[in-house]
């Protein structure tokens, strides 16, 4: 056989396996995505849901919560989570259901405490996101929920306990109607 | 507008009150002649003598490797309101003087900028986008990647879901057109379509919402319904024809053509296929409308018709009765808007506006219209309709329908109040 029949006919063989062992869409579009397995990806997934898919080991209460907020939050929020400069956390309670200026907190407007968790951990402190512990992720929502009345001062917040909180106004929200 | 009975002078009929004449005097090109015959004001004085000026008598500037604007542009910039911390800068808005720019599209440098953790310095080079959760497939693309598949460009207006939200107050407060309405811009948007990359990462039949993820230091994420992403929504990496700027999310930004600002999420790195919404603090404590009765919608998506008028406004006076071309902004985050009508006193009565072409969907359209202002105190509005028929409503029954405490996606008709020397502010009629 001619070197370029050969040719043709390695290229037919090559095209017959692509064919047969790829998608049908992998002759329409690129695919220039690389594969990744999803163990080597989990650095990147902080995403947490509703129901705590997503949280991660480790635990905290109220009392360790408030030497972290002291230490790392206190400068922003305020004593107590009262706020100012930045955002008020704690309070606000009657301030929703009211013609008055509602006070929208952690405790009287946040639907799920998955967010609280989620948000300390991916923005948290300003000034050096992502630098705190699971444990310390877990006390300082701890200490909130609790300046918020939602929990004792002494009881442990982790994967299995957070999930259960009941938020005040879980029941707040409504899809919009358009 | 009829012709005279010399058959060539167009005759000028006021097409709605306080000197609202008929938009037909810009497309026939007759408003020379018109403006003379509704007849108000005395002419210019007589120009001076001509001169030559000293920058025709020497050499021009070398040339520069990328163009600025003339330094007799330098009020033309962003406004920057203060911080509420001083210690955390990055905190804020960055708002598009739309009073002093005409057309359509925003300069890239004068993009509205919302962040809500600085603005990141990313490495094109050392980026990444991920595409994982209920997919066959999870993929991570290098930009390099990115950039060698078919592209798509759309202009497409993005709005901060905050946008004239001072409007929300029980009184009208002092501000011009970049204070209140500035968290608008418009851009050609330049990418892939999200959809070609979620057909290769194999979409799962459970799958319903995709989690968005900026590579910002707060790891801003939004959840968008998969629907949208496989509909109109581009992974970008060019802004009028540039790579995307830093401010705006460089190097890639999901735009979602109509949708709330802050769901065209920034630094892209992270696309989580879900089954439910993830709940992110900007879709439960924050971009959530409440209402009077206490309940707050979730999940506010489109921008819904909005008009503003950028020309007369606040710091442009006026000076001295006669002709003015009103001019304004419209848009609508679910189609093509369909009409603008302009009023001069209040929304007693109202005009058409002209669009100027193009009118693209979910991109703002350049409206004007001819006025001749008699001097007296004056409240020019505009109240835009869009494809669907949706028409922006009046503050009262916006108000009506969402008590004061909404802040977000405020579309009610605005407008400014002229006083008799010829000054505008921000008012309701």
């Amino acid at each position: 056989m001619p070197m370029h029949d050969r040719g043709a006919a390695i290229s037919a063989l090559i095209c017959a396996v692509l064919i047969s062992t790829v998608p049908a869409r992998a002759a329409e579009t690129p695919h220039f995505g690389q594969p990744i397995a999803p163990d080597e990806l989990t650095a990147w997934d902080i995403s947490i849901g509703p129901d705590g898919a997503g949280l991660p080991p480790g635990h905290g209460t109220p009392k360790e919560g408030e030497a972290v907020y002291v230490a790392k939050c206190q400068a922003c929020h305020g004593e107590k989570g009262r706020g100012r400069p930045n955002d008020v956390l704690v309070g606000g309670f009657g301030t929703i259901v009211s013609d008055r200026p509602a006070v929208r907190t952690v405790g009287s407007y946040w639907p799920y405490a998955s967010t609280l968790f989620d948000y300390v951990r991916r923005a948290m402190p300003f000034n050096a996101p992502k630098s705190l512990t699971s444990d310390e992720v877990y006390a300082v929502s701890a200490y909130i929920l609790h300046l918020n009345g939602l929990i004792g001062a002494d009881d442990v917040l982790d994967a299995q306990s957070l999930p259960k909180i009941k938020m005040p106004n879980r029941d707040g929200f409504i899809p919009f109607p358009r | 507008m009829g012709k005279s009975r010399d058959g060539r002078t167009p005759r000028v009929e006021p097409a709605a009150g306080n000197g609202i004449l008929d938009r037909r005097l810009f497309l026939e090109g007759a408003f020379v002649a018109a403006a003379g015959a509704a007849g108000a004001a005395a002419g210019p004085a007589r120009a001076e003598p001509l001169a030559v000026a000293r920058w025709m008598s020497e050499p021009g500037a070398a040339l520069s490797a990328y163009g600025q604007p003339s330094r007799f542009e330098s009020k033309v910039v962003r406004s920057l309101p203060p911080p509420p911390n001083p210690a955390t800068q990055g905190i804020g808005t960055a708002r598009t003087p739309l009073q002093f720019l005409n057309g359509t599209i925003t300069p890239n440098g004068l993009h509205f900028d919302r962040s809500h953790s600085g603005t990141p310095d990313i490495d094109p080079d050392q980026h990444r986008l991920l595409i994982h959760g209920l997919v066959k497939r999870p993929l991570v693309f290098t930009l390099d990647a990115l950039a060698r598949y078919p592209m798509q460009s759309r202009t497409s207006f993005i709005e901060c879901a905050g946008n004239s939200g001072a409007l929300y107050g029980a009184q009208a407060q002092p501000g011009n057109a970049q204070a209140i309405h500035g968290l608008l811009s418009c851009a050609e948007w330049t990418g892939v379509r999200l959809a070609t990359l979620l057909d290769e990462a194999g979409v799962e039949p459970n799958a319903q919402w995709v989690v968005a993820e900026g590579a910002d230091a707060a790891a801003m994420s939004r959840s968008v319904p998969l629907a949208k992403c496989m509909d109109d929504a581009l992974v970008c990496l060019y802004q009028n024809g540039e790579r995307v700027r830093p401010s705006n999310g460089y190097p890639i930004r999901l735009l979602l053509p109509g949708f709330e600002g802050n769901m065209n999420v920034k630094w892209l790195r992270r696309l989580k296929l879900t089954a439910e919404p993830v709940m992110a603090k900007d879709e439960t404590s924050k971009y959530t409308i409440l209402l009077a009765d206490g309940k707050a919608w979730q999940f506010v998506f489109p921008m819904e018709v909005k008009s503003i008028i950028t020309h007369p406004s606040p710091g442009l006076a006026l000076h001295g009765p006669g002709f003015y071309e009103i001019s304004g902004l419209a848009w609508s985050g679910k189609g093509r808007v369909r009409q603008v009508e302009v009023s001069a006193d209040g929304g007693k009565s109202w005009a058409p506006a002209a669009l100027q072409e193009p009118v693209l969907p979910k991109a703002v359209t350049r409206f004007r219209a001819p006025w001749q202002w008699d001097g007296a105190p004056a409240m020019l509005q505009s109240r835009a309709t869009d494809d669907t028929g949706m028409v922006q409503p009046a503050r009262a029954q916006f108000i009506a329908a969402r008590g004061l405490r909404g802040f977000y996606h405020y579309n009610a008709i605005a407008g400014w109040r002229i006083d008799e020397k010829g000054e505008a502010s921000n008012a309701y009629a």
